[in-house]
Parts: C-alpha cells; structure tokens; sequence
C-alpha cells in the first residue's frame, strides 16, 4: 500500500516536472537555461532552497508534531502551563537563523558581483552591442556594428557575451530574456545595461515584464541564438531583406503606440514573418538622441565626450 | 458660455461616455452596485433603522463600534476584490493563446482596483478595525486617546472606498496597477480619469491611516491601566503599538508621493515625468519607503493574534514573551531598511542592491524566531483545535514556504529572474494571505464573541477554514510555478502551452476562495439565527487570558465598570487562578465618556466630494467639500459639550446585572468550548 502511493507520488513529481520543464517549446524559463549567467541563478537558487530547508523542515515537521502529540485530548503528555522561557532554545532559535542568514549573506556578496547585470563577461572574443529602445508595445534591437536594426527578433552569437545598452521612449519597461539570465528596467533619458550570452544554439523568448499598457501581453520577441556563420548569414539576411533603413521618419513611425503587428503593417513590411521588422542603416546616434531627448542640454562647460570618458572609467572600474 | 460650457462648470468632465456601457460586464458591475446600494437604503427605511444607524453607529466615538464598522467595510471591500481575483482567474485560464473574455483594458482595470482594495480597503480596515476593537480592552482603557480622530479615521477610510465604488459606476479606474508608478499614469500616457480616482482614493485612506497610527500609538503609550507596564502588555497589543509607529512614519511618503503625481497631472509639474527633470525613480523610493514598512503594518498585528491564539488555546503560558517584543520591534525597525529590494533590476550598482538584499534577509531573523516562539508555546500545553487555532497552525506552515522565497526573492541575483514575475505574486499573497488574512479572520472568530455576545458557529468556520487553506495553496503554489517558467504579472493573454496547466489550477483555488468568502458569510447568517444558542454573555467563551476577558460580552460602551488593575502578565488567568474574578468592586465611581459627534459623517461626505470633484475637475464640488470640512471644524471648536457622564448608580445597576448573570451561568469545561454549553465561564482549572 505505501509502495503504491509512493509511485504515485513519484508519477505526480515527475508529471508537474514534466509540465514545468519539459513542455518549454519556447523555452522560456531559467529553470532551462541557455546561458552561464541563467545557469548560475538556477543552482543560487536551488542552493538557497537547500540552505532554507534547515530552518524551513523543523516547522513542517514540529508544528504537525507538536500539535497532535500536545493535543487536549491526549492526557498522557507532559502538560507544563507556567513554562515560558529557556536560554538554550533561546540561543538555538536565535542562532540558528542567525547563522543562516549569515551564510545566506555570504551567497549574496560572494555572487553579486558575477551576477551583476553590469558586469561584463569574461570571454577572448569582443562583446556585440546591442542597444535596445523599449516603446510602446514591442522592443527596438539596434546592432550598431552590424549597421542593421530589427524589432520582434533578437538574432544573437553563440559563445561570444552581448552587451546590451538599453533605454525607453516610452514609459518604463523591463528587458528579459529568462533563459539567458537578468532582466533590467528600460527608462526613458537614462542607459541601463546588461551583459548576457547564450552557450547554445536554440530560440528562446524575450519579454518585457513591467505593465506599460493595453499591448504588453504582445511585447514579446524571440530570441534566435546560433552558431557564428548562421550570425553572420542572418544579420546579411535582415540587411537584405530590410525594406526600408531607421531614419528619423521611420523610427517616428515605429514609436507610436503600437504592437509589432500593427507597426509591421504601417510600415508596409507584411512580407516580412509575423511581428517582425527589419531594418538597415539605423541613423548612427538614433539610440543616443533618443536619451537625450528626455535630457536638458549638456552645459557648455561639461562637453558630452568629458561624460563618456566618466562612463568608461566607471565601467572599468566594474571589471 | 456656450452649453457645453455650462456643462463642464457643473459637471466637468462626466458625460454620457463616463457609463459604462462600453462592456456588458462592466455595466452588470455597476448596476450591482446601484442596485446594491439601493437595497440597503430601502432595507433600513423599512425596518426603520436610520435613526438607530446615525445615533448608535454612524455619529458613535466608541471605539468598539469604530472598529465593528472598520471591519463591515473591510467585508464588502473583500466580496468586490475576491470577485475582481477570480475575474482574472478565470481569464487567465481561457487565455493561451486566445483573447480570453476580458478585453485588455478592463483586465487592468482588474488588477489595479483588486490591489488597491486589498491593501487599502480591505487589510486596512481589517486590522485598524480589530486593533480598534481589542486593543483599549487589553490595556484597560475606557476608549483611545482621541476618539473624535478614530471617527475621522474612519471618515477618511470610508469616503476612499466610496470612491472606488463610485469608479465602477462612472469612467474607468486606473490600469496602473495598485503601486501607480509613472510615467505610466502620467496624463501623457493616461489622460482619462483612471489614476486621478487611484490618487485620490489612495491619499484618503493614507491620510486615514496616519491618523489612527497617531491615536493608536498615544494610546499605547497614555491609556494603560494601572500596572499594565508595557511588558506586561499582550502581545498583540505589542504589534498594534509597533504597526502604530510604522503607520506614523510610513504613511506620509505614500500621501507626499501620491500628491506629487497629482501636481504632475493637474498642474502640469514634472516631479515623474519622463522629460523637463522628472525622474519616475523618486517615485518608487517615496513609495516603497511607504510600501515596504506597509508589508509589516499588515503582517504585524496579525502576529499578535497569533500570539494570542497560540498561548490561549495550548492553555499556556506564552512562549519567549521578551523574544517576540524583541523581535516585533526589530521587525519594526528594519522595515524602513529595505524598500531597495523592490526595484533591484533598476540598474543600481550591484553593491548597493548587496547591502539591501542582506537587510532584507534580516527580517527573517526575527520572523523565524517568532515562528519558532509559537510552536515551543504548544509544547507541553494542551492544544484545543478551534477555529482561530487551526488558522494559527495553517499560517505557520504556509507562511515558512513564503518566508523561503522571501529570503529567495531577497538575493538580488534570483532577484533579476523572477522579478515582475507571477513567481513575487504568488510571494507576497503566500505573505499576505497566512501572514495577513488568516490572522485577522482568526481575530474575528476570536474576538467575535466578545464584540456581539455570542460565539459563530464552528461548523460552518472549520468550512470556511478548509477553503481559505485548499484555496490559497491551489491559487497561488501553482503562480510559483508560472513565475519561475517567466511570466510576467499583469498578462491578459499568454502565448506558451505550458502555462495553461498551472492557469487552470489556480482557477479551481480561486473557486475555493470564493466558497471560502461565502462560508464565512453563511457562517455569520447561521450564528445570527442560533444567537441564543451560542451566547456567551458571561464573557470568557476561551478560558481567556488576558483582561479583554474579564467584561460581559458584549462589553459596556465604558468597557470596564471599575478600571481594573493588573500585577503580571495574562493578567485575567492568574486573577482566575486566585479566584480573584468576577468579584465586585468596593464602589462604583461616574464614567465620562466622549458624546457622539457628527463630524465623522460629515468629513466623509466631504471626502468624497473632494476626490470626487477632484478627479472629473468639478471645481465647485471640490470647494463645497473643502468649504464643509473647513466648516465643520470650525463649528466642532465652539461645541463645549463635548462629554458626557454616566453616573455611578447606572454602572453599578448594569455591573452587578452582569455578575448576578455569570453567577448563575454553569461553568463549562473546555472539552465543552464549542457546544451551547459554553455560556461563557470558564472552569477555573488550570487545562
């Protein structure tokens, strides 16, 4: 009797496992990851679980245990009305998650700093930039390298970290792709970053995660992670196949309040697949204008090139 | 002027298009309203009561009654917002792949006026008004310190959740969702009416709740009866004493944040404006320095009750009484340490979000202490499952799972995964649900008996009981899933097949909520009706221990004939032991007690006017309300006569009524604590 009930536990774990980790098609989830920074948050988090079990199991096992053992009914037990206080179980119910948050500490500050958004991954090969412009309701992928620009589709290297430079012109929004690791609020007149990669060709889905009105259940994309010379051959592919370049009067277009679709169809690109957009020769300071749209004037006095080197410097500094 | 004009001078920007007709659903939503509201109104004309409402209730200072109607708000708040909960239920399981039957906009609509109640007009309430209630009875005293405010407080609480009943009927509530950050509800992105009803209801009640904070706080402090040292205090009066302080100081950044949005809106200022200097980023600091220490106001006095029902029912002393103050006041204090957490994806240095996320796991120091406080308070005692005990055992249990992805969501690193995932809504109800909800409802089956003079019916709570467990855990385990797999909160239609098993899961929780909301409603109705059977007039249905306990049930509006003095802790128990109670006092003195004043109405019909004017820019509405506060106070000034004092023979004559009463009631043994046999004396043995 208890063998069979153990199976059927043992089916029903492995069935909602099976839901949970087996049926990723889109393979949307940590818990699957498709990159290093993903697959550390996935065992940080399975440690921190085991860690909590300490202090977590003598609650599930004591409060059932003490209830029943000490119920009225049960005469036979140790009844000890004026007993209040004890320094041993003192010392232990205080230490005890003392120590633990302790340790629990510890995990924090011994994984921050590789698990920091900001941190750039160590890697032989050059990062790719990638800046990203959240509107109102689909993302703006500009590879300023690769001189192409694409929305609904994020097409990215295997093996080689992506530096993610990202903004909003629009209101607030978070930038995630769960199966590559951390997600970062976009916010309109200021830069956010994030460094990712993906260890493995697949296509995964991104998303914004920050409610930003009546199309954000449509603000996905997918994420194409491929091998080197696949890279190579789809940004070609989008350079070719865009039919129209990111000018001032395109991006104007683009910026409405639209999803994907709609802006698909508004800028007649319907050959294109569904929610997608490609465009070539993005305007070279489109992504800074825009920040600077929401920014008063540089004074004279500080030059714009005295602000970079600032931000490099700090940038250093994080590494 | 021409006619459109005039239209907008009296009735600003109301229209036709304010109904709302433009979704059948909608429309049935504000015509139960209408209709509702309508049945109440013509229910107490036919029974006559409206004199009875306005002397006894409406205009009433008691404290007692103030937290009676604190708690009948919180109720209807609950039905809508349970209601609004299994709504998006229910869409979410219809919704893979498929638009679902609730357009976009009206699904955020949903999530917005669900949180927003639940905070603000169902928690709220629900603790201010049981704090209200028990609190000034554990410590002795005749009523809180300014019991004119307490009304006020309830004035403001009660216009607030007028106006989100308004908002159903006319235009459309915010789609900000219940933390409103812009820019998104700026009149950039938002120009409708929606987030100026979130700001004003919202201003109303942290206006609300900053003044009972106050009161309470003084109260504490000033009203203790002779001998009640603070630590000597019950516990839950300890928790009131610490979510007073934190009312006091968390508040105001809500009303400083919400006012400055609205300077933003009407003034055309640019404190969270994305262009012209605003900066959304004060935004979230103001209120989340306001909406984490609100996470602890919420928690903290249902942790009081669970103290309570833990020592009461194991027949115990309670566990590490300095423990828990301790670890209630450290709560307290590392509440206001935290507020980072909620927004560690905002690109701050990961330092900085290191140092947070450790302050944050602080908390579960003291928490994991209490928890641990409670369940050495049953070893060697003698355990009685009652309604209130089996809340306390299943908030145990259910709150560790959520305090675990607590400490999970407090590491920044986890933190940027699950994120705005449904992974934090299913923590914060796995907090707020046990932590919270339990608690209160096991207060009200607690108290309940004191409060109305007979107990409710156990059947139908251990129902209710059962529910609210199944319920919980369908609903929101299946969210830790969902979050874990990416999906973001807020989502009306999703477009991964591997979600829709967990949607429909919770989707049957919710439906055991919902049969959790009307067991508790058939379990008023039949206590009502078995009344008699179920009376406990002598006033101690628990074998009690602390001196809430030693007054008839219901209590007088003086609440004790002769203000009682107390040598220790638990002080009714060892009185009970000594054979110390129910014995009469030497004499009788004349009580004064605060008279009714009508103030209290009349700020609340004025709050309402003002929010109300406010949000359709009817100016003149605004001044009246204005104008009637400014009024109102002024007259309230010159009123002199403002006690009144019940004299000596007419305590004494009620007193000794009730001691004649509990002379000849039986004692009932605990084994017969939820049988028509408990009138309410306790055997005096120790078990």
């Amino acid at each position: 009797m208890a063998n069979r009930f153990r199976r059927a536990g043992g089916f029903l774990a492995v069935a909602l496992l099976g839901i949970t980790l087996g049926d990723c098609a889109q393979q949307s989830s940590f818990l699957h990851p498709y990159g290093q920074i993903a697959s550390q948050q996935r065992t940080l988090f399975l440690e921190i679980i085991g860690w909590m079990m300490i202090v977590c199991l003598p609650v599930f096992i004591l409060v059932p245990w003490f209830a029943w053992r000490y119920r009225r009914k049960n005469s036979k037990t140790a009844y000890d009305p004026n007993w209040g206080f004890n320094w041993s179980l003192e010392f232990l119910i205080w230490g005890v998650p003392f120590a633990i948050v302790g340790i629990l500490a510890y995990l924090i500050w011994s994984w921050e700093n590789d698990l920091d958004p900001y941190r750039p991954i160590a890697s032989d090969k050059p990062p790719l930039e990638v800046q990203v412009v959240g509107l109102d309701w689909k993302w703006l992928f500009i590879y300023p390298e690769q001189h192409i620009a694409t929305v609904g589709v994020l097409g990215l290297p295997t093996d080689r970290p992506v530096h993610f430079t990202i903004t909003s012109d629009a209101v607030m929004q978070a930038f995630f792709i769960p199966s590559l690791g951390s997600q970062i609020y976009a916010m309109a007149g200021m830069k956010t970053q994030l460094n990712l990669i993906a260890d493995h060709a697949g296509t995964l889905r991104g998303e914004n995660t920050q409610f930003n009105g009546m199309g954000f259940h449509m603000q996905k994309f997918s994420v194409d992670a491929m091998a080197k010379p696949a890279f190579d051959a789809w940004v070609k592919t989008v350079r070719d196949a865009a039919p129209r370049p990111l000018d001032a009067g395109t991006y104007a277009i683009l910026s409405q309040r639209t999803t994907a679709d709609e802006a698909q169809q508004r800028l007649d690109m319907n050959a294109l697949p569904a929610a997608t957009l490609y465009f070539s020769d993005p305007e070279p300071d489109l992504f800074s204008k825009i920040v600077s749209k929401y920014r008063p004037p540089y004074p004279s006095s500080y030059p714009k090139e005295a602000m970079e080197a600032g931000q490099h410097k700090k940038a250093e500094a994080h590494q | 002027m021409t006619a459109s004009d005039w239209w907008y001078v009296f009735f600003g920007k109301l229209s036709y298009d304010s109904l709302p007709f433009y979704s059948p659903i909608a429309a049935f939503a504000a015509l139960l309203v209408v209709f509702g509201a309508l049945f109440v109104v013509i229910l107490i004309t036919w029974l006559g009561k409206w004199k009875y409402l306005w002397t006894e209730w409406l205009t009433s200072l008691d404290h007692k009654k103030i937290g009676i109607m604190f708690i009948t708000i919180s109720f209807v708040m609950m039905a809508r917002a349970l209601v609004e909960a299994s709504m998006m239920r229910l869409q979410q399981a219809l919704a893979y792949d498929a638009p679902g039957y609730l357009p976009p906009d009206h699904f955020s609509q949903l999530f917005t006026t669900h949180g927003t109640i639940m905070i603000f007009f169902m928690a709220m309430p629900f603790l201010t008004g049981v704090m209200n209630y028990a609190m000034p009875l554990q410590i002795g005293a005749r009523d809180v310190s300014f019991p004119l405010i307490n009304s006020l407080s309830l004035a403001f609480t009660s216009a607030g959740a007028a106006i989100l009943m308004i908002s159903l009927c006319l235009g459309k509530f915010s789609t900000g969702g219940w933390s409103g950050y812009p820019p998104y509800t700026e009149m950039t992105f938002n120009p409708g009416v929606g987030p100026d009803y979130w700001i004003w209801a919202v201003t109303l009640s942290s206006i609300g709740s900053t003044m009972t904070g106050i009161n309470f706080a003084v109260t504490i402090y000033k009203k203790r009866c002779p001998g009640m040292h603070l630590m000597r205090m019950p516990l839950f009066c300890w928790t009131a004493l610490a979510t007073s302080i934190l009312m006091i100081f968390a508040m105001p950044p809500l009303t400083v944040a919400t006012v400055l949005l609205a300077l933003d809106r009407y003034a055309d200022m640019h404190f969270f404006t994305n262009n012209l200097g605003g900066n959304m980023m004060n935004y979230a600091n103001l209120f989340w320095a306001f909406g984490h220490p609100e996470v602890y106001i919420l928690v903290l006095p249902s942790f009081g009750v669970y103290s309570e029902v833990f020592a009461n029912f194991s027949a115990k002393k309670l566990y590490g009484y300095i423990g828990l103050v301790s670890a209630t006041i450290a709560i307290g204090f590392i509440s206001f340490l935290v507020w980072v957490h909620h927004f560690f994806t905002m690109g701050q240095t990961a330092s900085l979000n290191a140092v947070f996320g450790t302050a944050t796991m602080l908390v579960g120091i003291p928490t994991g202490v209490k928890i641990y406080d409670w369940i050495l308070t049953m070893y060697r005692g003698r355990v009685r499952f009652t309604v209130p005990m089996l809340y306390a055992l299943a908030f145990v249990i259910l709150f560790t799972i959520g305090g675990l992805t607590g400490i999970l969501l407090a590491n920044p690193a986890v933190d940027y995964q699950v994120h705005n995932t449904l992974f934090l809504v299913a923590h914060f109800h796995n907090m707020l649900i046990p932590g919270m909800l339990y608690g209160m409802l096991a207060g009200y089956t607690y108290w309940f008996p004191k409060a109305f003079g007979f107990r409710l019916d156990e059947k139908w709570g251990r129902i209710a009981w059962g529910c609210w467990v199944v319920g919980f855990v369908l609903a929101f385990f299946p969210l830790y899933a969902l979050g874990a797999l990416g999906m973001p909160r807020r989502t009306v239609e999703y477009f991964e097949g591997a979600y829709l098993p967990w949607t429909i899961v919770a989707m049957v929780g919710a439906v055991f909520v919902l049969a959790a909301f009307a067991s508790l409603l058939i379990q008023l109705f039949v206590s009502i009706l078995r009344r008699r059977e179920y009376n406990v007039f002598a006033g101690d249905p628990w074998n009690g221990r602390t001196i809430e306990w030693m007054t008839p049930a219901p209590p007088p509006e003086y609440n004790f004939a002769v203000i009682p003095t107390v040598h220790e802790r638990d002080a009714f128990h060892a009185m009970k032991m000594r054979n110390e109670a129910y014995l009469p006092p030497e004499r009788y003195k004349d009580i004064e007690m605060p008279k009714n004043s009508m103030l209290g109405p009349v700020f609340a019909v004025a709050g309402v006017m003002i929010a109300f004017g406010l949000t359709w820019y009817i100016w003149w509405m605004v001044a009246a309300g204005i104008g009637i506060m400014m009024l109102s106070v002024i007259a309230r000034s010159f009123v002199k006569d403002t006690k009144k004092v019940i004299p000596a023979w007419k305590v004494k004559k009620e007193h000794e009524r009730w001691l004649r009463a509990v002379h000849e009631t039986p004692v009932v043994s605990r084994d017969y604590e939820v049988s028509p046999a408990n009138r309410g004396l306790a055997e005096v043995s120790a078990v």
